[in-house]
């Protein structure tokens, strides 16, 4: 036996992360479309005031219309421009979505991490917690620290995040279990590793796949949960135009305006699956072993 | 003896309670490990051998502090390191290290080959340049440079446990743990490593705590061995006594298992194996815990443990029937039975 690689390794795929990420996404059909898709919205987002036709709050007396060349997508009963909300709606939900999930991922994974890895009275402690907030459904939770801190954006952000917190913390918790009774993180504490350093530079980085996928799964709830607290009152101002409000407010007026239900619904839906699509590719491309020739 | 003792381990026990119920009661104890002495010098290759669940590997990773002791101490260079925790067990984590059993388990498969060895580097704060005391760790276990820039899934079982060894080295250790290292390895790739751990450990003046099941690879890196039976020592002497002449009839037994490659010869052979079972550490037998199997079993074996006693000098035995009598010459099982 030589030292050399087998021959099917014979041109490893050692280049960097990004580069494999870019591999991965050039063979990937749905991923393309995903982040095309992703991309276009948050160019929208992000040219809101440029492309907007109207003022998302003008008035107009042209109230419910149909879609028509002066409103592509229909007025609302307001007689506001449905285009023009949807397309400053895109700002509000995409941050929405994104800025909750991350912290709800922080939080989450931190707890699941500490009391995978520690076991014993932190497990006890941080995992009763998150049964008992699992006894209740997400969107309760929600609307109960609403209650308690107020409406306004940051704290629906704020009260999402809390509520999906539990998620991350059990997907994170589950894969420490199974992590830590590997010997690499018994080499590291071998070497005298410190527990922060196993726990998030050995562990955590073995953990990502699952993490993500929940990750985009939450990304939608978390847009859909924006929309249900503005529904309920207890989200963003009612002027506001969040997808899920517009989607809210049309759903009064769903035998007369189809349009205000389905263009909100479909700016959702396109979100969504774009994340999936680019969540499942991206998984993938962080797996290194599954990276082969 | 324990003037020179590098590793001392002195009575150690390593029982993992059992629990049950609403209250998580302890209902019982697994015995790992259980009262264990021994000692290791500098420099030697000291190897523990023993079936499967002897409680070898639980005791090199209480030496390795990764389970702690329910009783007794390990003393490493002078120094009783069995409740060290924290800042005061850094210094022995940069001068013990480990080589583990599995490869494919033992390398974070995120990192690359240089990034796992360059990380022990830069936490034990590494004063020259990492890059090329890498590079010089790597060639020292025999792989070219570019194996650096290699994840753990692009290399073959034998060249990741080189890497494994090259990480081992990197704190520039005194005494390395080596629990299984070459079991997962093909036959031909652990001929190699062995050598490999046996050249650095003469050119590094080296300490190995070498766990194997396999007696022939023991017999070759190890000057002395141990052989472990449900969590005791039954036998401790130089590697080519133990092979010679092993006097406790459950090395004899061990012995005797190894299989023979030559067939006129195996043919002819007295093989007098074990029969039975290992029994649980939950509930080991009273006395001696070989004596259901043993076929020299007295009276006395079922009541009292014997003490590790020895019977000649470098060579002592857990065994009332070897040591309560005079010692024959000869070491067959046969001519035993008659005793």
């Amino acid at each position: 036996m030589t030292d050399l690689p087998a021959k099917d390794l014979s041109e490893p795929d050692i280049r960097p992360a990004p580069s494999r990420l870019r591999a991965s996404f050039a063979r990937d059909r749905k991923a393309q479309v995903g982040l095309v898709i992703l991309l276009a919205f948050l160019l929208v987002a992000l040219l809101a005031p440029l492309i907007a036709p109207f003022d998302p709050n003008a008035m107009t007396l042209d109230m419910m219309s149909s879609p028509s060349l002066t409103h592509p997508l229909g007025t609302d009963d307001l007689g506001r421009d449905l285009l023009s909300r949807i397309i400053w709606g895109t700002q509000i939900s995409l941050f929405v979505g994104v800025s909750t999930v991350a912290l709800a991922l922080i939080l989450g994974v931190t707890l699941g991490v500490v009391a995978g890895y520690y076991g014993g009275w932190a497990d006890m402690i941080i995992m009763r917690y998150i049964d008992l907030q699992w006894a209740f459904p997400n969107f309760i939770i929600a609307i109960y620290l609403v209650a308690v801190f107020g409406t306004g954006l940051l704290n629906v952000i704020v009260a999402i995040a809390l509520a999906f917190l539990d998620d991350f913390a059990r997907v994170a918790r589950s894969m420490v279990l199974t992590l830590k009774e590997e010997q690499f993180v018994d080499a590291a504490r071998v070497q005298g590793f410190s527990d922060l350093r196993i726990m998030f530079r050995h562990i955590l980085p073995n953990a990502l796949a699952p993490i993500i996928v929940q990750a985009t799964v939450s990304v939608s709830y978390a847009i859909l949960g924006e929309a249900s607290l503005s529904f309920l009152g207890l989200g963003v101002r009612p002027d506001t135009p969040t997808w899920g409000l517009i989607l809210a407010d049309g759903r009064s007026f769903i035998s007369q305006a189809w349009w205000l239900g389905v263009f909100p619904g479909l700016a959702i839906m396109l979100v969504v699956l774009a994340i999936n699509f680019v969540g499942d590719a991206l998984r993938d491309a962080l797996d290194v072993r599954e990276t082969g020739p | 003896m324990t003037a020179d003792a590098f590793l001392r381990i002195e009575g150690l026990c390593v029982h993992f309670p059992v629990r049950k119920g609403l209250l998580q009661r302890q209902v019982a104890s697994v015995r790992a490990v259980d009262n264990v002495t021994l000692s290791l010098r500098r420099g030697e290759a000291f190897g523990l051998v023993g079936e499967s669940g002897c409680g070898k590997t639980t005791l090199a990773r209480t030496v390795l502090r990764l389970v702690d002791a329910t009783d007794g101490a390990v003393w490493f260079d002078g120094e009783n390191i069995t409740a060290l925790k924290g800042a005061a067990l850094a210094p022995y984590r940069t001068r013990v290290s480990a080589v583990f059993q599995d490869p494919f388990s033992s390398l974070n498969p995120r990192m690359k080959a240089g990034a796992i060895i360059a990380e022990v580097l830069k936490v034990h704060r590494f004063a020259g340049d990492i890059t090329a005391r890498v590079r010089e760790l790597l060639a020292l276990c025999g792989l070219s440079e570019r194996f650096a820039d290699l994840f753990p899934h692009q290399m073959s079982g034998g060249q990741r446990q080189r890497v494994g060894i090259a990480r081992a080295l990197a704190t520039d250790p005194d005494l390395i743990v080596c629990d299984e290292a070459v079991s997962a390895l093909d036959v031909s790739i652990q001929a190699q490593i062995v050598n490999l751990l046996e050249e650095l450990r003469l050119r590094h003046g080296l300490t190995y705590l070498f766990i194997g099941h396999d007696l022939s690879v023991v017999r070759h890196l190890c000057d002395r061995v141990a052989v472990m039976y449900l969590g005791r020592v039954m036998e401790t002497a130089s590697s080519e006594e133990l092979f010679s002449e092993p006097q406790h009839p459950y090395t004899q037994a061990l012995i005797a298992a190894i299989p023979n490659p030559d067939p006129v010869s195996e043919e002819a052979r007295d093989t007098a194996l074990l029969k039975g079972e290992v029994p649980s550490p939950l509930d080991p037998p009273s006395g001696c815990v070989f004596h259901p199997r043993c076929p020299l079993a007295m009276d006395i074996c079922a009541r009292i443990a014997p003490e590790l006693e020895p019977v000649r000098s470098g060579h002592a035995v857990a065994c009332h029937a070897v040591t309560t009598q005079p010692q024959p010459e000869t070491t067959t099982t046969g001519e035993r039975d008659d005793r």
